[in-house]
């Protein structure tokens, strides 16, 4: 039985057409997963659905929702739809749940709105019981606790609570787990598949990450500018045809060709680091705590390698970056680099990307100022030459110098981030998640580019990152990182293949997998 | 762009007439003129003549004088002081520092500005300067909590630590990357100190602590027609008005300039 037809779905923004002849359907049971990157429309299609479309959006075409029109439905029929016959769940459980309100509160709430004749008793009885389906017993998770207390993955179980409490016949996931690490990302999909089975929903499951749709979705769809390029069964990998989806996943596999060779120089020398944080105080004359975020962790760098380092969020990654970069102070252990105690001195020798390309830089700065930063550790101003060398070796032009940054998108801004890293040379460049806000595409163009860098110039790079496929692409060498311990470490095609300790064997059962074509 | 251009087509006409009342006035406003007292408007006196028969349009023309110029003060010495201690207090978050600029704030905020204002007269005797130096005190501790809150969320981001990757330290951070993404905010916290400030003042002169007879101020002329309210409701509500168009304009050029100032949206125009 179908749930859901989208037919010719034309959507404009003013006079910005958005979305082209866009058609797809979801049946009883069926997952199907929506796949394109940023800007493909995929979201807003979802959005259609709902009809909680941005101001001054119209669409023509036809939505058929359980055999009704969504197009012709007046807004009180659409609010008595909403979460009744369709639930959603976002991409930011952080967001997605009122921090001022008590999870039981939040998912009887639900209730309430389409059940107005059900008790407040009778609706946190029914809350508890969708709780308890998405895995949050009401003994271990009582309905009294907040957001706050909550880990993200349980915040998720949260919204998903929310979202199938009134058993609607269709589900839509939006990136549900784009901002949750991989073992959490496993259980949420298992959890959504289970619910599907049991309930016989539909689920319509948007993505830019093909392994994990292909992992769970019946059928695929893939976007691309608006419009469907192109439909297929689960196996779609080995049936697909046209050349964009084909250029996808090529580009989620991509492997860069690199041809630099390690030295047996270390550069980078981490001799039992450790970094303790305070905690706020329990009570006004009480003892004060600390939390051990890095614990007695050692490693090197070999001149000219490349270095991945894997954990999952709260695993204390950031903050030993942070210890590396000399902008914390350590509590023991120390970090030479080239020999020499990481500070003001040898500052020049390393350089940082971050991973939000959005956040990275001042507004207000052109990009030719923003790109010379570092020079302030040479204690002079960048040359334009040099600004222009640093713009065109990440294939930048020169004239983008006027720009300011947000005239630039999401790849060309991380370009601009390596140029700003790349403009003094120096010998270490760290690269903390630099490709994990990325579609696919430009993220196989960036590890291109990082590639043929680290041979040009030399460079020696350490790779954090919680992305296992990113990290086994571009290093050499691999640590595995866990309660601010570093619990394994190995040449990364051994440790992939071969993984030792169980926290990485978790780790990689745990990542979706893109199937082989 | 609308309420920028409304906001300082107003600004402007008051700012004008305020620099022309240095040059000329219709009527001299320290003359009295007794026999024509409380006229209504006509085309000899626009806005009529007070209970001294002094011409209100002129009054308000040198009004806006001592009205602009200490609003204008007190929110330089408000950003002066303030931003660069709130600033100071980010940049050193937690510390010692911080919690004395903080505290002390705290304890300017905790008096009612009339009653400092009331203290400084009270020992230096009523003027328009004391009156700017009390307005000005006040709106220290506006701009330095606003200019800390907003400092604070900044130097979590991103760029703030590329730059510290940089070398940089606290004070060049603080000019080169905080402060230009605080200005938005500071330009129309500006404007609405600026408004409060022209408020203020009225109210200081309104109580009479403000700027002293003979010199005319918007506040004062309020107060004398306080009594005549119902015989001659000109007299009250031409500097009442004068009031209110000064403070709607300069929010709405505040406004206007903000959106102006913001690269992002500099494009998109």
């Amino acid at each position: 039985m179908t749930l859901l037809s989208i037919e010719q779905l034309n959507l404009s923004i003013g006079d910005l057409p958005i979305l082209r002849d866009v058609s797809l359907s979801v049946g009883a049971g069926e997952v199907v997963g929506v796949i394109g990157e940023s800007g493909s429309g995929k979201s807003l299609t979802a959005f259609s659905v709902m009809q909680l479309l941005p101001r001054g959006a119209s669409c023509q075409g036809r939505i058929s929702l359980l055999g009704r029109d969504v197009l012709t439905m007046t807004e009180p029929a659409l609010c008595a739809m909403r979460g009744r016959d369709v639930g959603m769940v976002f991409q930011e459980p952080m967001t997605a749940l009122n921090p001022v309100q008590t999870i039981g509160a939040q998912v009887a709430e639900t209730i309430l709105i389409h059940e107005p004749k059900t008790s407040k008793s009778e609706a946190l009885e029914r809350a508890k019981q969708a709780l308890t389906r998405c895995e949050l017993p009401a003994d271990k998770f009582p309905l009294s606790r907040y957001p706050h207390e909550l880990s993200g993955g349980q915040r998720q179980r949260v919204v998903i609570a929310m979202a199938i409490a009134l058993q609607p016949k269709l589900l839509i996931a939006d990136e549900p787990t784009t901002a949750l690490d991989v073992t959490t990302q496993a259980e949420i999909l298992a959890l959504l598949a289970r619910l599907v089975r049991e309930d016989g929903m539909g689920l319509l499951l948007i993505s830019h990450d093909l392994a994990v749709v292909s992992d769970m979705a019946d059928r695929i769809v893939i976007m691309k500018d608006g419009a469907v390029v192109e439909t297929g069964a689960a196996d779609l990998h080995r049936t697909m045809t046209h050349p964009y989806t084909k250029a996808l996943f090529a580009a989620s596999g991509h492997q860069p060709v690199r041809s630099a060779e390690p030295q047996e120089i270390p550069l980078l020398q981490v001799q039992n680091a450790t970094r303790d944080y305070t905690l706020p105080r329990r009570s006004l004359f009480g003892p004060v705590d600390t939390f051990r975020a890095v614990d007695g962790v050692s490693f090197e760098i070999k001149r000219g390698e490349s270095l991945g380092l894997v954990g999952e969020s709260g695993c204390g990654k950031s903050t030993l970056t942070r210890a590396i970069l000399g902008l914390d102070p350590l509590q023991g252990g120390k970090i030479l680099l080239d020999g020499e105690p990481v500070g003001p001195a040898v500052r020049r020798k390393m350089q940082v990307v971050f991973q939000d390309p959005y956040g990275s830089f001042n507004p207000r700065h052109k990009v030719g100022r923003l790109v010379a930063e570092p020079f302030h550790l040479l204690n002079r101003k960048a040359t334009a030459e040099e600004v222009d060398a640093a713009l065109i070796s990440v294939g930048l032009t020169p004239p983008d110098k006027h720009k300011f940054i947000h005239e630039f998108s999401g790849g060309q801004r991380q370009r601009i981030a390596i140029a700003r890293a790349l403009i003094i040379k120096p010998d270490l460049i760290v690269l903390d998640e630099a490709v994990s806000a990325l579609d696919v595409s430009i993220r196989a163009q960036i590890l291109d580019l990082l590639a043929d860098l680290s041979d040009q110039f030399g460079l020696t790079y350490l790779f954090i990152s919680h992305d296992l496929s990113v990290v086994r692409a571009i290093t050499d060498r691999c640590l595995v990182m866990k309660a601010g311990k570093i619990v394994e470490e190995g040449a990364t095609e051994t440790l992939f293949t071969a993984p030792s300790h169980p926290y990485t064997r978790t780790l990689i059962a745990a990542a979706p997998q893109l199937p082989a074509a | 762009m609308r309420n920028l251009i409304f906001g300082l087509t107003l600004t402007a006409i008051f700012a004008l007439g305020a620099a022309l009342s240095f040059l000329w006035t219709p009527y001299d406003v320290t003359v009295l003129d007794i026999a024509n007292k409380l006229k209504t408007p006509t085309a000899d006196h626009w806005f009529g003549t007070d209970h001294f028969g002094r011409d209100i349009f002129s009054m308000i023309m040198v009004g806006a004088r001592t009205s602009i110029a200490v609003a204008i003060v007190a929110v330089v010495i408000g950003m002066g002081l303030g931003v660069p201690l709130g600033l100071t207090a980010a940049a050193r978050k937690g510390s010692l520092l911080d919690e004395v600029i903080m505290r002390g704030n705290d304890l300017i905020f905790a008096f009612p500005s009339l009653l400092i204002a009331i203290l400084i007269t009270a020992i230096f005797g009523p003027s328009a300067i004391n009156a700017i130096i009390a307005i000005g005190i006040f709106n220290i501790p506006v701009f330095a909590r606003l200019t800390r809150g907003a400092a604070l969320s900044l130097w979590t981001r991103d760029y703030v630590l590329a730059a510290r990757v940089a070398g940089k330290g606290a004070v060049r951070i603080s000019a080169e990357h905080i402060l230009p993404n605080l200005a938005n905010l500071l330009i129309v916290q500006g404007t609405i100190q600026f408004s409060l400030g022209i408020l203020a003042e009225a109210a200081l002169s309104y109580v009479g602590l403000g700027a002293q007879p003979p010199t005319p101020s918007w506040g004062r002329m309020l107060a004398d027609a306080q009594t005549l309210i119902a015989l001659a409701p000109h007299v009250a509500l031409f500097p009442g008005f004068a009031i209110l168009f000064t403070v709607l304009g300069l929010n709405m050029a505040g406004d206007g300039i903000r959106d102006v100032l913001d690269p992002k949206l500099r494009v998109e125009r």
